[in-house]
């Protein structure tokens, strides 16, 4: 039994063909236009047994979020969110190079289930080669689908792949965050409530539609149970896409991409997520497996980090990039997340006043929850794992001034910017 | 337990750090290095005429005031350990 779920059958070399993925997958039937409440009611229950949640980040449970969309007296629309702006992030990509038509197929269920008008597929102004292949998948199915499907590009940066900066992105062609005073609270654009759902997630709900919430979560024999995609990269020999059942040890699933050496620690889910130590290999890579570690799958990403490098000026790198992608527009933020990042990298390079690890974990303090988005939280949330993950490499920082592989080549997937140390 | 509550809410995309408000209601709203309003606490007893007031008064618009329904058994999480 293999865990392949989203990614059975596909081809090593090229996209799985509409007819391909039709014998893979079996055929989808879903009612017509007008809708068809039976269906519907039926199709949310098996959302709600599978446990789905989303896999953009959030792990928001997906049936939550379709039902409340639905309950809005606003008319809807689906969007897919497919700008995999993580940069260590390429799972969305690979989904959609290889099986777009599951993809595909899930919005359209998810379209359903809201009476949406149309689908509206969110793919960066970056990535060219995925937007192609989208766009000649959903030309194959011409005829097939209830409800017509457009490819937006909105930038490839990191908050723009925000449910309220696509929001923003097609009203007035910002890809800026908007303010949302409570949550839940629905995400509007062009008069319509927005149900984003991401590319994976949308997969997967073209898997719940033909077997079941309970296939979905258990498997069967020769399916494993919930699987997800992780994007592994860092200290590894083999970096890439990798998909897993839930539940497989972080160990055995780092080994996927043959790490290199010694592990220093493992960055999960983002750039805003949280660093684990070694000790988290051993456990299930799972939501409650990865949170008796304090961190979280987040967007499915698994950096190893080398035993070679300076884990503080690592998280440094981070924290900067993440800054120069504040969106300028939320005061915390904008002076607030360059600040962090300088007083990270006065640590790793020993310029730093004494108790920096205090006055950091102080401007955290400061910071948290003051965003009109959660950007900056992220950073935190990183920032202060760094500090209980590498409290040893801290102390030595704080008293040696710095460690000696401050200068050693980054370990992390980053777009080009100035170099730090 | 449900308990009924009242939050100062800002606006960050709005707030200039014109710093107006915590002269208004200096009980519940402090500054950050930067100028821009830390809230602290809810709206309620001295400092409710004051929030109000800060309310009206900010340049930007950018305050309000949110009524909420909170679980007072479930303790608010953080990211901080
Ligand atoms: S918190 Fe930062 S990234 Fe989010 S909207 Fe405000 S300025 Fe932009
Ligand atoms: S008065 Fe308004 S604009 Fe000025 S700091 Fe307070 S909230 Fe911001």
């Amino acid at each position: 039994m293999n865990g392949y779920r989203l990614l059975e059958g596909v081809n090593p070399t090229s996209s799985l063909s509409l007819g391909e993925h039709i014998e893979v997958h079996g055929p989808l039937n879903l009612p017509g236009k007008r809708g068809n409440q039976a269906w519907a009611d039926a199709m949310l229950h098996e959302l709600e047994i599978s446990g789905l949640t989303g896999r953009g980040g959030g792990r928001f449970p997906t049936a939550t979020k379709v039902a409340y969309v639905a309950s809005q007296r606003r008319k809807g629309r689906m969007v897919v969110n497919l700008m995999e702006g993580e940069p260590a992030s390429q799972k969305d990509s690979v989904l959609a190079a290889f099986a777009p038509h599951l993809i595909l197929d899930g919005a359209q269920v998810l379209a359903a289930l809201i009476g949406a008008d149309r689908i509206v597929i969110c793919i960066a102004d970056d990535n060219d080669r995925i937007a192609q292949l989208m766009e000649r998948a959903i030309a194959d199915r011409r005829g097939l689908d209830e409800r017509p499907m457009e490819i937006e590009r909105p930038h490839g940066r990191y908050v723009a792949s925000e449910e309220t900066a696509l929001a923003h992105f097609f009203d007035e062609g910002a890809s800026l965050p908007r303010f949302r005073p409570s949550r839940p609270s629905p995400v509007i654009a062009k008069g319509r409530v927005l149900l984003v759902d991401n590319a994976e997630t949308c997969a997967n709900v073209g898997l719940i539609a033909r077997h079941g919430g309970q296939w979905w979560s258990s498997g069967d024999a020769t399916h494993s149970p919930e699987s997800t995609l992780v994007t592994i990269s860092g200290a590894v020999d083999a970096p890439g896409v990798f998909e897993v059942a839930l539940g497989t040890s972080l160990g055995d699933i780092v080994a996927l991409a043959r790490p290199r050496g010694g592990i220093a620690g493992i960055l999960l889910g983002g750039y805003g997520g949280t660093w684990v130590s070694p000790s988290a290999l051993d456990s299930p890579y799972s939501p409650s497996g990865m949170a008796a570690h304090g961190g979280n799958l987040g967007a499915g990403i698994v950096v190893v980090l080398g035993a070679d490098v300076c884990p503080i000026a690592e998280t440094a790198r981070i924290a900067r990039w993440m800054a120069n992608e504040s969106a300028g527009q939320c005061g915390p933020c904008l002076f607030g997340l360059p600040r962090m990042a300088g007083q990270i990298e006065a640590l790793a390079t020993g310029r730093h006043s004494a108790n920096a690890d205090r006055s950091l974990l102080d401007l955290t303090d400061i910071l948290e929850g003051r965003g009109a988005c959660a950007h900056p939280d992220g950073v935190i949330r990183m920032v202060r794992s760094a500090l209980h993950v590498f409290a040893d490499d801290v102390a030595t920082h704080q008293h040696q001034k710095t460690c000696g592989r401050v200068g050693a080549k980054t370990y992390l997937t980053l777009p080009p910017q100035e170099e730090l140390f | 337990m449900a308990k009924r509550i009242l939050t100062l809410i800002v606006d960050p995309i709005k707030c200039d750090a014109y710093g107006h408000c915590a002269e208004i209601a200096p009980e519940i709203i402090a500054l950050d290095p930067w100028g821009y309003p830390i809230i602290r606490g809810q709206v309620a007893g001295a400092a409710k005429a004051h929030a109000e007031m800060a309310v009206r008064q900010c340049p930007r618009q950018a305050l309000s005031i949110k009524a909420s329904n909170v679980d007072v058994d479930r303790p608010v999480g953080s990211t901080r350990r």
